[in-house]
C-alpha cells in the first residue's frame, strides 16, 4: 500500500492503480485502436466508443465504492493535484515568501501572498513534489520545524494586513529526523497551531491529498476544513498504525479502515465541514477539472467568513474545535 | 565496581529474585542495582545510587507536588467512549476495561487542586501507566477542566507529561485534541495565570507537539526522553546512529527547547518559587510582596 504500489504503465503517461487494473487495460486496447485507424483508415469509432464506454462504467463502479485502503493510494496518487498545482491555478499575481527569519527556507512548506477571486490572501501549502527532482527539493512534503515556523510567519503577516488564509494540506507527516528534533520539531508544531487558532482572519484549509498527523494539523486548525471526496487525513498512517497495533504491516488496509480516515467517516464524525467532489476516477485523472471545483469550493466559502469580526472570528474558531468530538455521534 | 558488586551481585539478585517477595526491593532500570522499596518512598522513586528518575504513578505524583500531600482530586466530564467503534487485535472498549481495573484510574490524566508553597494551585498529571498516557478525547476534556478550574482560581496550571503521543484507537478525534488542548492553554494565556509543564519520561507525538510544549515555563525532570518522533521511528527513516543523549532532557536543555532541569527533590520548591514570581498580579498583596 505504499505510495508506489503496484502501478501500470499505460496510455497518455496515465499511472493506474491496482485496483484500477481493468480500466487500464481497456484504455490500452482504445489506445491501439485509435493508433490503428491512423495507419489503415479503418473506421473504428463504434467499437472505441462503445470500449469508452466500457471503462466508465468499470469506473464508476470502482470509485463509486474504494475502500478506505484504496482511497488512501488515491490520496497518494502521485499524478494527483498538488499545492502548487492549486497555487498556480487559483492565485493571480502570486509572489512566493521564503524563509523562517531564523535559519532556514523549507521548501516543504511553499507559500505567499497573491489573489483568489480578486481578494488577496496568503496561502501556505504543504507541497510533496511530483517527480523524483522535485520530490527530493520538497522532502516529498514532510516539513521541518523551520517549515512550520515559516508558516506560523505568514499566518502573523495575513494577521496584520487582514488577508484571509488559505491552506493545502497533503503531507505523509512532519519530518521525522535528528535536525527536525534537534531544532524543536514539536515546539514548531503546537507553535503552529497556536498561531492558526489565533488567527484574527479567516482560515480555509483544504485537505487535497494525505493529511498525515501532526504535520497537517499544524497547516488544519482553520475557520473550515474542506476536504476533497478522495483525500484522507488520519492521525497515524495505516502502515504504522498497522505496525504497532497489529505488529504486522500487512494490516495496514485493516487499519485503513478501522481508522476512519476518509472525507466522509470524518465528515460524519463531525470533524470536517464540507466535501469537495471529485471528478470521475479521482483528481488525477482530470487535474482542470478538480482544480476548477476546489475554487467554486473555497469560494463558497470566503464570503461569509470575510464578514466576520476578527474576535467573533476567533471565538467560534475555538467553539468549533471545543465541539468536536464531544458529543456522540452514531 | 569492585568483583563483589560485578559477580556477586547477580548471583544475589536471582537468588532474592525468587525467595525475597516482590515488593521489598525494586531494580534500577538506570543501573540495575538493586534498591530497597522503603528507600525509594524517601527518594521519590529515583535511585539513590544513580539518581535514575524512575517512573511516577498518578497518586505518587500528587502527593509529592502539593504542600503536606494534601490536594482535593477534581472529578473530570465523561465524553463519548470509543467514537469509532475501534477494533485491532482487541476492542478499543476491552482496552480501556483493562487499563482501568489495572490502574484504578478513569483515563490517563487526572486533575487536583492544593497549595505548592502556600500558593494556590492546579495539577494536571498524566498517567503514563494508563494506556501509555496517551491522548484521546477524555484526556482532551481533562486537560480544559484543568485549564477551566486555573482561570476561576486565578493560580497556576502545573502539567505533569508523560505521553506515548494520540490515542491512535480514537483517530482523528484523537489528533483534534492537539487544537483543543492548546485553546486550553490560550484560555490561561488571556486569563494571565501562569502554565508551567513538568516534562517527565517520555513525553512524544502530538502531547509534546501541542499543549506540553507551550508553557511559559518548561521544565524536565532528568534524562527524561522528550521529542516529537520516537527515536525508533527516526532512526528507520534517516538510518544513521543516534547521537548520544538525544531527545533527553540535557539534550533538549542544549538546544534551547527547555528552560531548565530539576530533580524530583527539588521540585516542589522551584514550582512554589515561580508561582511566587509569577502569578503576582493574581497573588494577595502580601504574599505578591
Amino acid at each position: 500500500m505504499a505510495s508506489g504500489a503496484t502501478v501500470l504503465m499505460a496510455n497518455a503517461m496515465r499511472q493506474f492503480l491496482d485496483f484500477e487494473k481493468s480500466v487500464a487495460e481497456l484504455e490500452t486496447k482504445i489506445d491501439e485502436l485509435r493508433q490503428m485507424s491512423g495507419s489503415e483508415g479503418v473506421n473504428i469509432a463504434d467499437e472505441v466508443g462503445r470500449l469508452s464506454e466500457k471503462a466508465e462504467k468499470q469506473l464508476r463502479g470502482i470509485y463509486g465504492k474504494l475502500t478506505p485502503a484504496q482511497k488512501v493510494q488515491v490520496a497518494r496518487h502521485a499524478q494527483r493535484p498538488h499545492a502548487q498545482d492549486y497555487i498556480r491555478a487559483l492565485i493571480t499575481e502570486f509572489t512566493p515568501l521564503a524563509g523562517d527569519r531564523l535559519s532556514a527556507e523549507d521548501k516543504a512548506v511553499v507559500g505567499g501572498v497573491g489573489r483568489f477571486e480578486g481578494q488577496p490572501v496568503v496561502v501556505i501549502g504543504t507541497e510533496r513534489g511530483s517527480d523524483l527532482e522535485t520530490r527530493l527539493v520538497h522532502n516529498f512534503g514532510m516539513a521541518r520545524p523551520e517549515g512550520y515556523r515559516k508558516a506560523q510567519r505568514l499566518v502573523e503577516l495575513a494577521a496584520r494586513f487582514g488577508l484571509p488564509i488559505l491552506t493545502f494540506v497533503d503531507t505523509a507527516g512532519a519530518w521525522p529526523g535528528i535536525d527536525a528534533e534537534q531544532r524543536g520539531q514539536a515546539e514548531a508544531i503546537a507553535r503552529s497551531i497556536d498561531v492558526f487558532l489565533n488567527a484574527p482572519v479567516p482560515v480555509i484549509v483544504t485537505v487535497i491529498g494525505e493529511g498525515g498527523s501532526g504535520g497537517a494539523v499544524a497547516l488544519g486548525a482553520g475557520d473550515r476544513i474542506l476536504m476533497l471526496e478522495h483525500a484522507i487525513y488520519s492521525v497515524i498512517s495505516p502502515e504504522a498504525c498497522a505496525s504497532i497495533l497489529w505488529r504486522d504491516p500487512k494490516q495496514a488496509p485493516t487499519a485503513a479502515e478501522a481508522l476512519r480516515l476518509t472525507a466522509q467517516d470524518l465528515l460524519e464524525l463531525g470533524l470536517i465541514d464540507r466535501i469537495i467532489p471529485e471528478p470521475l476516477g479521482g483528481a488525477q485523472r482530470e487535474p482542470a477539472k478538480a482544480l476548477e471545483t476546489v475554487r467554486k469550493a473555497i469560494a463558497a466559502e470566503l464570503p461569509e467568513l470575510l464578514g466576520l469580526e476578527p474576535a467573533l472570528l476567533r471565538a467560534r474558531r475555538r467553539e468549533k474545535f471545543l465541539a468536536m468530538g464531544r458529543e456522540a455521534v452514531t | 565496581m569492585s568483583w563483589m558488586t560485578e559477580y556477586v551481585r547477580p548471583k544475589l539478585r536471582g537468588l532474592l529474585k525468587r525467595e525475597v517477595p516482590d515488593n521489598l526491593w525494586s531494580n534500577c532500570a538506570g543501573c540495575g542495582q538493586m534498591v530497597l522499596n522503603k528507600d525509594l518512598e524517601r527518594t521519590r522513586k529515583v535511585c539513590p545510587h544513580c539518581g535514575h528518575h524512575m517512573r511516577a504513578l498518578v497518586g505518587e505524583r500528587l502527593a509529592w507536588t502539593f504542600d503536606d500531600g494534601a490536594f482535593t482530586r477534581i472529578e473530570l466530564p465523561k465524553v463519548p467512549v470509543d467514537p469509532l467503534g475501534f477494533r485491532d487485535q482487541k476492542r478499543y472498549t476491552d482496552r480501556l476495561k483493562d487499563a482501568r481495573a489495572k490502574t484504578h484510574l478513569d483515563e490517563s490524566m487526572a486533575v487536583a487542586h492544593g497549595k505548592i508553597g502556600g500558593h494556590d494551585a492546579v495539577v494536571a498529571v498524566m498517567a503514563f501507566e494508563f494506556m501509555a498516557g496517551t491522548m484521546g478525547a477524555a484526556l482532551g476534556e481533562a486537560f480544559l477542566t484543568a485549564a477551566r478550574l486555573a482561570v476561576l482560581q486565578k493560580a497556576p496550571l502545573i502539567v505533569f507529561t508523560a505521553s506515548g503521543g494520540a490515542r491512535m484507537q480514537e483517530g482523528m478525534v484523537s489528533l483534534m485534541q492537539m487544537p483543543r488542548t492548546t485553546i486550553g492553554v490560550q484560555m490561561l494565556r488571556e486569563a494571565g495565570v501562569p502554565y508551567i509543564v513538568v516534562l517527565t519520561n517520555p513525553t512524544t507525538g502530538g502531547v509534546t507537539a501541542s499543549f506540553a510544549m507551550l508553557g511559559d515555563v518548561q521544565i524536565a525532570e532528568p534524562d527524561a526522553l522528550i521529542g516529537f518522533a520516537g527515536p525508533r521511528v527516526i532512526q528507520d527513516t534517516v538510518r544513521e546512529t543516534l547521537p548520544e543523549g538525544f531527545q533527553r532532557s540535557e539534550y533538549l536543555l542544549d538546544h534551547g527547547m527547555i528552560d531548565l532541569i530539576a530533580s524530583r527533590g527539588e521540585l516542589p520548591e522551584v514550582l512554589g518559587r515561580l508561582i511566587g514570581l509569577l502569578n503576582v498580579r493574581n497573588l494577595p498583596v502580601a504574599q505578591a510582596a
